[in-house]
């Protein structure tokens, strides 16, 4: 597509980035068709194609974001749909990441919609902040139902408070340590304990560290790492996410540098998509900053990547249950994982179905529930009646994000790795609350 | 930049009450009017050419499009309609003073009937959609655009789109039973049904590929099929452009139709390739892909006798995809080949003229040889079988000469097709695109007594206006 820059403003890194990804862009029209806001809303300024071209149109005239602008940007869920469509690889995350900190930097929000990204992106990262945050929402919940329903600040206070698990887990934030393997080590690997999920369930890390350490594998915790940084910055907050990712780049550095690291797993799939995205965010830094980063990323796998790598095998008899694969977009789209999980859980001996629209988004991705209520709301029924059609006995994800989401309905949602451990030795999921598998 | 109409400038003066008026008929939502909110609607699926509508509207009904009919055609207001904005010829290019009727809101598939082998859905369902909500029960929607996943129904009739599997299934017109349209003065009117050939005069064939000319499109009903027993689809990799054009000719000549017999040459392959992983041969110069249906014999048998023929062509390869992956992988690739070729040149001028298979080689040599004179790189990529070409011409956008050359490229590859005996347009319409090329297809004679029938249903020339036909000289002066 053409594209009208000044050479002037080439010269600023992201804009030059900004405009190898619109030279790209043929203007199809192919990411139109599964892109969820376009199925929900019909309207080619909430469809990837439309955004495009709104972000284009800001980025040009080096206007300030407007209003009209950042009521399409900020409906876009970065789901990432729309690259898995592309034919052209056109790479629309690196652009609706410019257009989010040009927003950031050039547009006031409303007081209120301000005053709540500030406290999400300070709440969320740190896990004890979280803890506390949540104890407090499950106090408020009872009252929820007088809380009015029509202006959208309500709407966001219900989508947090319905968020707020009914039993808060007791406090299990997993410390910096190392974890000895089982046996001979076979490999070491700095896990990423990640933030929110480790408060809203620790049984993922748990699991994870159970799994690894059994299969013979050091599991490094590493002091000073903590969010990736990507809850900051899909809210265009720049500078948090950077120093976030720097934390974590100079947390792993130091270890790879010294015992040294055959991968850094993620079980948060929103996390990993970002932890792959560092050499990209740090490509313009100073010193050594790129190439650390550059090298953190490509050590970045998930869970599910890493446990076929190092090959999977399942000690307890298979246990006779289908499982629904709910493929979080943060693996289906940003990564590019697909067939990883659904792979493990069959050596694991569970049958394996997909819903349909697997593609479409189940409209948590970050903090979009809390945000866009309405269009989460409308695409968490859609997923739920999509998963429920399959007759499935459990849902498996790969993300804390979807799980939560799609979480208090009539069929149980775990994480894949839990049913991984529970198959290779480990207890059983306790989210599965049939009095069959509890009993172990 | 395109010639547009004169706009309409006491249509211009009034356009805040003619807003006030849209607003009125539907919701909120429903009508765009802010400049910057109307900028992603200036271009289709072919953005060299922009022009931003004065407004925008969202219907979801065919009452709510008959209202907008109505208003517009009372307050003089011309309209352009618009599906998914997938066109490659500039079909939904808004004019400065039209309202885009866009009906991309009217997405539900409103019956499905197994017996009678018939859906009735909305315009604005996608091609894809019509097959996806059927293929449960073993049945699909034919033509099958390249764009399918997105390009809307609506549009496939007013274009009458075709595809890869055109050779075998016929285009759109020969997959409809009935439309509901609505006028220009906003009257709904239902034609033909869920039964084979309409009464009276054939209007369902008139109004196919009438190029949104006519009326407004807004429910279509198709014809549904039984999905074969299964299909396979086979590489075969040549030395030039001209030897495979030679074998499509061999292979069609033989009395043999493959469900699809498709083109592509070596940019297109090694594009395509990138975004597919298909095992494209990257050592060809030219690759056919075949795919035959039927029960495993006929397959076997139908492979083996075009595997023959390819074999007299001195191939360099030869492959039979092996699993339905395969065949899958083979098809994205080709269906993603224009926004592939977005990898490898920022633009493109997408062409689709036809000629008689057996002028297949020359036609192929002469475009090479325009692209060595205009120093232009094209990538042919196309539905041999139907001898229906999509030469994609490559060019910088950003540096006007050469899309102006591009341009003069495309006119002159589509006035060679005409000459060899074929046409100027497959399946992706007139469109502005080669609006001002009519008349090398057609006389003056020829081209009145379509305006005159455009007249018959359009008197006021407020439907679509800049496409299909030269800009007259009323249309000039308005």
């Amino acid at each position: 597509m053409q594209t009208n820059f000044t050479a002037d403003q080439l010269r600023d890194p992201d804009t030059a980035s900004s405009n190898q990804i619109l030279r790209t862009c043929v203007h199809c029209g192919f990411c139109t068709a599964t892109c969820p806001t376009f199925l929900l809303l019909g309207d080619e300024l909430d469809s990837p194609r439309g955004r495009i071209y709104l972000i284009k149109d800001m980025l040009e005239s080096g206007r300030d974001a407007t209003e009209e602008v950042v009521r399409h940007v900020d409906r876009c869920l970065s789901c990432l749909s729309c690259m898995t469509t592309c034919p052209s690889g056109v790479n629309y995350m690196h652009l609706v990441d410019h257009a989010r900190t040009h927003i950031e930097a050039t547009y006031v929000r409303p007081w209120h919609d301000r005053a709540l990204r500030r406290v999400l992106a300070t709440v969320l990262p740190r896990p004890g902040l979280m803890r506390m945050a949540l104890l407090a929402a499950r106090l408020a919940r009872p009252f929820a139902g007088l809380l009015p329903r029509g202006p959208l600040v309500f709407k966001r206070l219900h989508a947090m408070l319905r968020m707020t698990p009914a039993n808060l887990p007791a406090n299990a934030a997993v410390a910096p340590q190392v974890f000895r393997p089982i046996g001979p080590r076979r490999g070491r690997v700095a896990l990423l304990a990640g933030c929110a999920q480790q408060v809203l369930d620790p049984a993922i890390n748990d699991a994870t560290i159970r799994l690894l350490t059994r299969m013979g594998i050091e599991v490094v915790v590493a002091k000073g790492a903590g969010c990736c940084g990507a809850l900051a910055h899909h809210m265009g907050k720049h500078d948090p996410a950077m120093d976030a990712a720097r934390a974590n780049i100079a947390a792993w550095s130091g270890e790879l540098d010294g015992e040294g690291l055959d991968a850094i797993i993620v079980n948060a799939s929103g996390c990993g998509t970002t932890v792959k995205d560092y050499g990209f965010m740090f490509r313009a830094e100073r010193g050594v900053w790129p190439k650390q980063a550059a090298r953190i990323a490509e050590l970045a796998l998930d869970i599910s990547e890493y446990l076929l790598r190092i090959g999977y095998a399942a000690s307890r008899p298979a246990a006779d249950l289908t499982v629904a694969y709910h493929s979080a977009c943060s693996l289906q789209h940003g990564q590019k994982i697909t067939e990883a999980p659904k792979t493990l859980l069959r050596q694991a001996g569970f049958k394996i179905v997909e819903p349909a629209e697997a593609h479409i988004c189940c409209g948590s991705a970050g903090t979009y529930n809390i945000l866009q209520p309405d269009i989460a709301d409308q695409l968490r029924a859609r997923k739920l009646g999509n998963l429920a059609a399959t007759g499935a006995d459990l849902i498996a994800a790969g993300n804390i994000g979807c799980m939560t989401q799609l979480a208090g309905e009539a069929l149980p949602i775990v994480h894949t790795v839990e049913l991984l451990d529970w198959m290779a030795g480990g207890p059983a999921p306790k989210k599965l609350k049939m009095p069959a598998l509890a009993a172990d | 930049m395109i010639e547009q109409p004169e706009p309409l400038h006491d249509v211009l003066a009034r356009r805040d009450s003619i807003v006030a008026g849209l607003r009125r008929l539907l919701p909120e939502s429903g009508v765009i009017a802010e400049p910057l909110r109307l900028k992603p609607y200036e271009t289709d699926g072919l953005s060299a050419y922009r022009q931003t509508p004065m407004a925008v509207v969202l219907p979801e009904t065919t009452e709510q499009v008959a209202a907008i009919m109505a208003f517009c055609s009372s307050e003089g207001v011309r309209v352009v309609p618009r599906g998914a904005g997938t066109s490659l010829s500039g079909g939904a290019l808004p004019m400065e003073d039209a309202v885009v009727v866009g009906l991309m809101r009217m997405n539900r598939i409103l019956d499905i009937d197994y017996a009678d082998r018939c859906a009735v859905v909305q315009a604005g369902v996608t091609n894809i959609g019509i097959t996806q909500a059927v293929s449960a029960r073993q049945f699909f929607y034919a033509p099958d655009p390249s764009s399918q996943l997105a390009c809307m129904i609506g549009g496939n009739v007013n274009m009458n789109s075709g595809g890869a599997h055109c050779l075998r299934y016929g285009v759109t017109a020969n997959n409809l039973l009935g439309l509901k349209i609505v006028t220009v003065d906003g009257q709904i009117v239902d034609i033909g049904g869920a039964h084979l050939d309409a009464a009276g005069l054939d209007w369902l064939g008139l109004l196919t590929g009438s190029e949104g000319q006519l009326a407004i499109v807004t429910e279509v009903t198709v014809r549904i099929l039984r999905s074969p027993e299964g299909a396979r689809a086979m590489l075969a990799a040549f030395k030039s452009n001209e030897i495979a054009g030679a074998c499509v000719d061999s292979i069609i000549s033989s009395g043999i139709i493959p469900v699809a017999l498709e083109f592509m040459d070596r940019p297109a392959i090694h594009a395509c390739e990138a975004f597919a992983h298909a095992g494209y041969p990257l050592d060809a110069e030219a690759m056919l892909i075949i795919e035959v249906e039927g029960s495993v014999a006929e397959q076997d048998d139908l492979l083996g006798r075009i595997s023959a023929i390819c074999a007299r062509h001195d191939p360099i390869s030869l492959k039979v995809a092996e699993s339905a992956e395969q065949s899958a992988a083979i098809w994205k690739g080709r269906k993603g080949a224009f926004g592939a070729v977005g990898r490898i040149s920022p633009d493109y001028l997408c062409m689709d003229g036809t000629i008689p298979t057996s002028q297949l080689p020359a036609v192929l040599r002469r475009i090479g040889e325009m692209s060595a004179s205009y120093g232009l790189q094209v990538a042919n990529i196309f539905h041999a079988g139907d001898g229906n070409l999509h030469p994609l011409i490559m060019f910088d956008a950003n540096d006007p000469s050469s899309f102006h050359k591009a341009e003069a490229f495309g006119a002159d590859i589509l006035k060679l097709c005409v000459e060899v005996g074929g046409c100027l347009t497959g399946e992706h319409g007139v469109g502005v695109e080669k609006r001002d090329l009519m008349g090398v297809q057609f006389t003056e004679i020829e081209l009145d007594q379509q305006r005159r029938l455009k007249s018959a249903f359009d008197p006021g020339w407020l439907l679509n206006a800049n496409k299909v036909f030269p800009l007259t000289a009323a249309l000039r002066a308005a």
